[in-house]
């Protein structure tokens, strides 16, 4: 009985977000038809737009590396029930520290630069997300608030960075003055893995964090304390864990893993400029929210969020493909990740009701048994 | 400097200030209600996406302008009657949930515009309407009294939030199921039910909102809310849950986006200054979330807590 009832817990979670995301383009059919077009074919050339080919799948693994890194970030967050909506923020802020740090030490060589490029970001956005966790860990300010407001303060900093301290000065000579900084130190670019494809060592460094932040928080000390103070800080309190320094933690740890994807959105990018549109989501392509729905479809999992956000990549990558084919306008995606969030996080209730009803069914055949 | 200080530039940017305050002001006043009740709804920008996407497509179309706002308040209900029963049937977490409402809005709206309309065209704005004898007074009739409509509505709807909130029986239940929904289902007021008209009044207005803002501009564009949305939550706070602070929160945005703007147009600040000043009124939320959070007793008990009877 008892292996049958975790078996359940441990199927009903991957079987739940397929549920999701089926339901999800099951309504995306229903909006490709009322707009007239074939939902069929459509959703085989985003397949084959994100998953075809070698490139094709490079062109995902690329995009997927941003919403693994927030992901990873936002599961350390909710796990320690800190609802984190700054990945936006902090991504920018990890690439404007890692731009500071290219600009400053471009001469160092590779083998240096590039560490120290990425560092710089995972500094930047682990600050930008520190402050809001000393806000809410010190001073009990809503972390959803402070953190919300925080995007539009750094987006609006990049903005000026971009237009004047920071732009490149070809810009302010030809009087285009596009917001962008000037080509950075070729030594910081990421070395690209595969020849001919837009591939780049971004993709190892993300995989490796999301599995260093899964031995973190499922195999260290610390990590449990985290996830205690996150299934109930009353308790986690009774027990002797500091809640405040666990809070502030998360948060902390949370911006530095989007402050991480900002340097490589920089640094792997084809311009290997920072730059900017103006609009918030210019710079980020809304990755920091677009992360939140990796890890949700990961079911708050390091490693299960690196399939998730593979599949949220190639999403994005597709859509261009399915806009060629059916005139349907690749911001379907966009809508269609709205939907599997409000899918997932309406199914955790209805996971919660079935493993309640399976447990009372295993107390009553134990009752049963042993009567 | 001394450009922006002559009387006709500052009446000018007063009246714009109130005009930019308008859509704040009812996104803002809905979630007020909806927090009152105990629901935080963080899509509200998407909502007022999709509100201000279906007005402007209507008043391209059609060109009743009446039509266009109720489309964008039908809109704001329907997601309204989405986001109920994912809050309060599925008990989803409402922090969560909200980035769901938002990214759907952000996308569908960009793809109907895309889809329906392609390249901007213009739509019918409103028409300013002069309110007679205060519309008369020197400069002031300028800066509060020749507005459209819509502007003299959202006003209009803050003493009417304060009156139905403090004052009605509809408010008082809003206000138990917020505080203590048990005492209040236990006094045989159903909290689902007053959720649910809160909630849906809430995304109405801030349909509206998306409305108001669209048909002021005449256009769309995609995200052309740009965060207007989630400055409205953060406004409610600011307020502290409160229809007269959250009038005053709006009209201090509006403001302060407006003298931007005008400092923009005179030269006063280049382009890249003025972003840095654009962030101004979000350090000052935040500075009013840590004057808020001292003073916790504000804050509706039972905020984006589900009930579940008995539990």
């Amino acid at each position: 009985m008892r292996a049958r009832l975790q078996l359940d817990e441990r199927l009903s979670g991957p079987l739940v977000a397929v549920a999701a995301v089926a339901a999800a383009f099951a309504l995306g059919a229903v909006m490709i038809l009322a707009l007239g077009a074939h939902p069929w074919e459509g959703f085989t050339a985003l397949l084959d737009g994100a998953f075809g080919g070698q490139r094709e799948l490079a062109d995902t693994a690329t995009k997927a590396t941003p919403l693994l890194l927030v992901g990873t970030g936002i599961c350390i967050s909710f796990r320690a029930k800190v609802i984190n909506i700054g990945g936006e923020g902090q991504v920018l802020a990890g690439a404007l520290a890692g731009t500071v740090a290219a600009l400053a030490l471009g001469d160092l060589p590779r083998v240096v630069l590039v560490p120290v490029v990425l560092l710089a970001g995972l500094i930047g956005g682990g600050t930008w997300g520190a402050i809001p966790g000393a806000l809410k860990a010190y001073m009990g300010v809503n972390e959803i608030l402070s953190t919300i407001m925080l995007n539009i303060v750094a987006a609006q900093v990049v903005n000026y960075l971009l237009r004047d301290p920071l732009i490149d000065p070809a810009e302010i000579e030809r009087g285009t003055r596009i917001p962008q900084t000037e080509r950075l130190s070729v030594n910081a670019d990421l070395p690209n893995l595969l020849g001919g494809t837009r591939l780049h060592l971004g993709v190892v460094v993300a995989v490796l964090f999301a599995v260093a932040a899964w031995i973190f928080l499922w195999r260290s000390r610390v990590g449990y304390r985290l996830r205690a103070v996150g299934s109930g800080p009353d308790a986690a309190r009774y027990a002797g864990i500091n809640v405040p320094r666990m809070t502030m933690l998360a948060l902390t740890a949370s911006g530095a893993m989007c402050g991480l994807a900002g340097a490589i959105l920089v640094f792997g990018s084809e311009s290997h400029r920072f730059v900017t549109d103006g609009s918030s989501t210019g710079f980020t392509g809304s990755s920091g929210f677009n992360g939140i729905v990796a890890a949700l479809f990961g079911g708050l999992h390091p490693l299960w969020t690196i399939p998730a956000a593979a599949l949220f990549g190639g999403l994005l990558v597709g859509a261009n493909a399915m806009q060629r084919a059916i005139q349907i306008p690749g911001s379907l995606v966009i809508a269609l990740n709205g939907l599997v969030v409000l899918f997932v996080v309406a199914s955790v209730d209805v996971r919660k009701r079935l493993s309640r009803a399976s447990a009372k069914r295993a107390a009553l055949a134990t009752m049963a048994d042993t009567g | 400097m001394s450009e922006f200080f002559t009387i006709s530039v500052i009446v000018a940017t007063v009246a714009a200030g109130v005009r930019l305050a308008t859509p704040y002001l009812f996104a803002a006043l809905g979630e007020t209600l909806g927090q009152r009740s105990g629901v935080l709804n963080l899509g509200v920008d998407g909502v007022m996406l999709l509100g201000a996407f279906f007005a402007y497509w209507v008043a391209l179309e059609h060109r009743n302008l009446w039509f266009a706002f109720l489309a964008g308040a039908a809109v704001g209900l329907v997601m309204g009657a989405v986001y109920a029963v994912v809050t309060l049937v599925f008990k989803a977490e409402q922090g969560i949930s909200g980035i769901g409402v938002y990214l759907f809005g952000l996308g569908f709206s960009e793809l109907l515009y895309r889809q329906q309309v392609g390249t901007p065209r213009p739509a019918r704005s409103l028409p300013d309407v002069r309110i007679p004898l205060l519309g008369r007074i020197p400069k002031v009739g300028d800066m509060f009294f020749n507005h459209s409509l819509v502007v003299y509505v959202a006003i209009a709807l803050v003493p009417i939030a304060a009156l139905v909130i403090n004052h009605t029986r509809f408010g008082l239940n809003v206000r138990a199921v917020g505080e203590t929904p048990e005492a209040a289902d236990s006094m045989g007021v159903s909290v689902n039910g007053t959720r649910t008209a809160t909630i849906l009044l809430a995304n109405m207005l801030a349909g509206v909102g998306g409305a108001a803002l669209a048909l002021e501009l005449g256009t769309f564009q995609q995200n052309l809310t740009n965060g207007i949305g989630f400055i409205a939550v953060a406004l409610v706070y600011f307020g502290s849950w409160r229809p007269a602070g959250v009038l005053a929160g709006s009209l201090l945005y509006g403001l302060l986006t407006a003298t931007v703007n005008q400092f923009k147009t005179l030269g006063i600040v280049t382009g890249g200054t003025a972003s840095l000043a654009t962030a101004a009124p979000a350090l000052l939320t935040i500075v009013a979330l840590v004057v808020i959070a001292r003073r916790r007793a504000e804050q509706p008990a039972a905020l984006t807590l589900p009930f579940v009877r008995g539990g």
